[in-house]
């Protein structure tokens, strides 16, 4: 069933919240990753405001959904989701990558957060969720597992190793969302490493996989639903999408991908994000 | 100090021997049949490590995840996540070797119930050589956070070693054989997590061995009872956390410590022994261990006794330890 409009609307503007958030946070941590969180901010506003089935009430349910961030450099925007779904306390979103603060640099295992699991070295990722797959099926639970990867992630071996197993183990209720940006730290992918066609390579090793624009909520969510509708493959999302997405000077900028922007930079990223003046007024500056 | 557990007649014409390994394939089919959580995972290596029965007994509850052991940790990882108890097998090398980092981030960082439990660690895998003679796998597992390690010195202490690693809340690392190995405790033995056996009294020098050095520090021992040397022999099963009460108090009883392992010095028993001993009450100290170097093609037998590591090199490590606390 495709998206209503009022639906449309909620992720869409989740979307913008998430990255407004993600602007916020990294500029409030003086460091961080904001060009990916822009980026995904589409395809993971659509899975967790319509898919992934986690509440503040079902937090700690060991039958709801998961979700594991594999490129978990990215998890200012997971957390701002978590947060837009009443997980994690708003105010909580400017103390990320603050000393003794829950929201760590990558992210750390929380249920009282909704944070599933413990992420920041790349390519663990679908392994760890392979396994939660493995055990709902196992247990006889009909949740799922959601897990986000990325076209740089898809370069680490453990990956199809990953891969391999949940075609062979037919974890059909395992559905991976690759955020393909076409950049990594070190540059284009064509220029650093290219890993070619995702869809084919996923599809190869026996799974459902499908190439979704990951800016159109509505294709997300076909997708989704056409996954969750596979009974006998795991199924992967390949999400094209634009670094930095929604700030101009950030869009396709491989030099966004791991720097925060100062005062100036910031204020103009939200004012791009359609942030009021009065409440642009009320940032901290953080540079000097 | 307690008693002395009791322990197998090791000296009789023909002492009892079973691989660890064995051990811990019966433990898993008794765990397997009294909790339903425990499931078990290995890498293409399930007839070596002995994962087998446990497979044709719970094939519902058993994953081989192939040649791919970074993976198979991984996969543990969200099996554990989820409330399984999950136990990961491959050879030492491989386990601890191939999948440290996965070990590390997706099990310890989380603090995960996932028993890591290797087999064909050290010399006594034999012919296969360097390449699957893992000597580094205490090392790398005793210093990541979290991680509890055990390396039991026969089978009747594995199987109880297995137990008790189903028993902790978090991950363990379990460190098991190839070969056969003398039995050294009798089957009422009683295995205490985070405790050192005494085996043997004694305040001249105290010998501190895990896995199979065990029972050649007991050889050694009655060797140099006969040239009037009395030896304490420790099994320190536990690794991590160490029992450093019972270091201290070799360190003060005996005036003199030495370690036996089939593991490099670096980082291994004798590293922790000496931080230990460093820490409490400094004494002349020998490691009897691999010093920095790879080992080669041979039995398990002729290798021990390559590296100084049999009864024989044990007692002349021993002898040159006690000149030294007499110098």
């Amino acid at each position: 069933m495709a998206l209503t409009q009022e639906q449309k609307s909620l992720v869409e503007s989740a979307a913008r919240q998430t990255r407004v958030d993600t602007i916020r946070m990294v500029h409030a941590a003086a460091c961080g990753h904001p060009g990916g969180p822009l980026g995904m901010a589409d395809f993971m506003a659509t899975l967790f405001m319509q898919h992934l089935n986690l509440t503040p009430e079902n937090r700690h349910d060991a039958k709801r959904d998961r979700f594991v961030l594999g490129n978990g450099h990215t998890c200012a925007g997971y957390y701002s989701l978590l947060s837009q779904k009443g997980l994690i306390p708003r105010d909580d979103l400017l103390l990320f990558r603050k000393m003794g603060a829950d929201l760590q640099g990558h992210p750390h295992r929380n249920h009282d957060l909704g944070i599933d699991f413990s992420t920041g070295s790349l390519g663990n990722s679908l392994s760890v969720s392979l396994g939660m797959a493995l055990a709902a099926k196992h247990n006889g639970w009909d949740s799922r597992v959601y897990s986000a990867s990325s076209d740089g992630e898809s370069q680490e071996g453990q990956i199809w190793e990953a891969a391999t197993a949940a075609a062979h183990y037919g974890a059909s209720n395992l559905t991976v969302l690759v955020d393909f940006n076409n950049v990594q730290i070190d540059g284009y992918m064509r220029d650093v490493m290219d890993v070619r066609d995702l869809r084919e390579k996923y599809e190869a090793f026996g799974w459902h996989a499908v190439d979704v624009d990951g800016h159109d909520v509505e294709a997300v969510d076909a997708a989704l639903v056409a996954a969750r509708e596979e009974t006998k493959r795991p199924s992967a999302l390949i999400c094209k999408t634009l670094i930095g997405k929604g700030v101009s000077f950030m869009e396709n900028q491989p030099g966004w991908h791991g720097v925060a922007p100062n005062d100036d930079e910031a204020r103009k990223a939200l004012a791009e994000l359609g942030v009021a003046d009065d409440e642009l007024a009320t940032m901290v500056p953080v540079t000097a | 100090m307690s008693a002395p557990p009791n322990l197998a007649p090791l000296y009789t014409a023909e002492p009892k021997k079973v691989a660890t390994r064995n051990a811990y394939g019966d433990a898993l089919l008794e765990l397997g049949k009294a909790n339903a959580d425990v499931v078990v995972l290995d890498a293409d290596l399930s007839g070596s490590t002995k994962t087998k029965a446990f497979s044709k007994a719970h094939p519902d509850r058993f994953f081989n995840m192939g040649v791919a052991e970074a993976n198979m940790i991984g996969v543990a990882a969200g099996l554990a996540s989820q409330g399984k108890v999950a136990f990961a097998s491959s050879f030492a090398m491989f386990a601890t070797g191939k999948a440290f980092e996965q070990i590390r981030q997706s099990v310890c960082i989380p603090n995960l119930n996932v028993k890591v439990c290797a087999t064909h660690a050290g010399l006594t895998v034999g012919e296969d050589g360097k390449s699957h003679q893992m000597l580094e796998d205490v090392t790398l597992m005793r210093v990541i956070p979290n991680m509890q390690v055990m390396v039991p010195a026969d089978s009747v202490e594995a199987r109880q070693c297995i137990h008790a690693a189903a028993k902790i809340d978090g991950p363990v690392y379990v460190r098991l054989s190839r070969g056969a190995t003398p039995i050294v405790f009798a089957e009422n033995y009683q295995f205490e997590f985070g405790k050192a056996a005494t085996l043997r009294e004694g305040t001249d020098l105290a010998i501190i061995a895990m896995g199979v050095t065990v029972s050649a520090a007991m050889e050694a021992a009655e060797a140099l009872a006969a040239d009037g040397v009395q030896a304490r022999v420790i099994n320190m099963s536990t690794i991590k956390p160490l029992d450093v009460e019972a270091v201290a108090s070799a360190a003060r009883d005996c005036g003199a410590i030495m370690t036996a392992e089939e593991h490099q010095e670096n980082g291994g028993l004798g590293d922790a022994v000496a931080q230990a001993v460093a820490l409490s009450h400094p004494v002349p100290m020998k490691m009897c261990a691999m010093h920095d170097q790879f080992g080669q093609s041979g039995t398990g037998d002729q290798l021990l006794a390559h590296y100084g590591l049999d009864a024989a090199g044990l007692t002349k490590s021993a002898k040159e330890l006690i000149k030294r606390k007499g110098a």
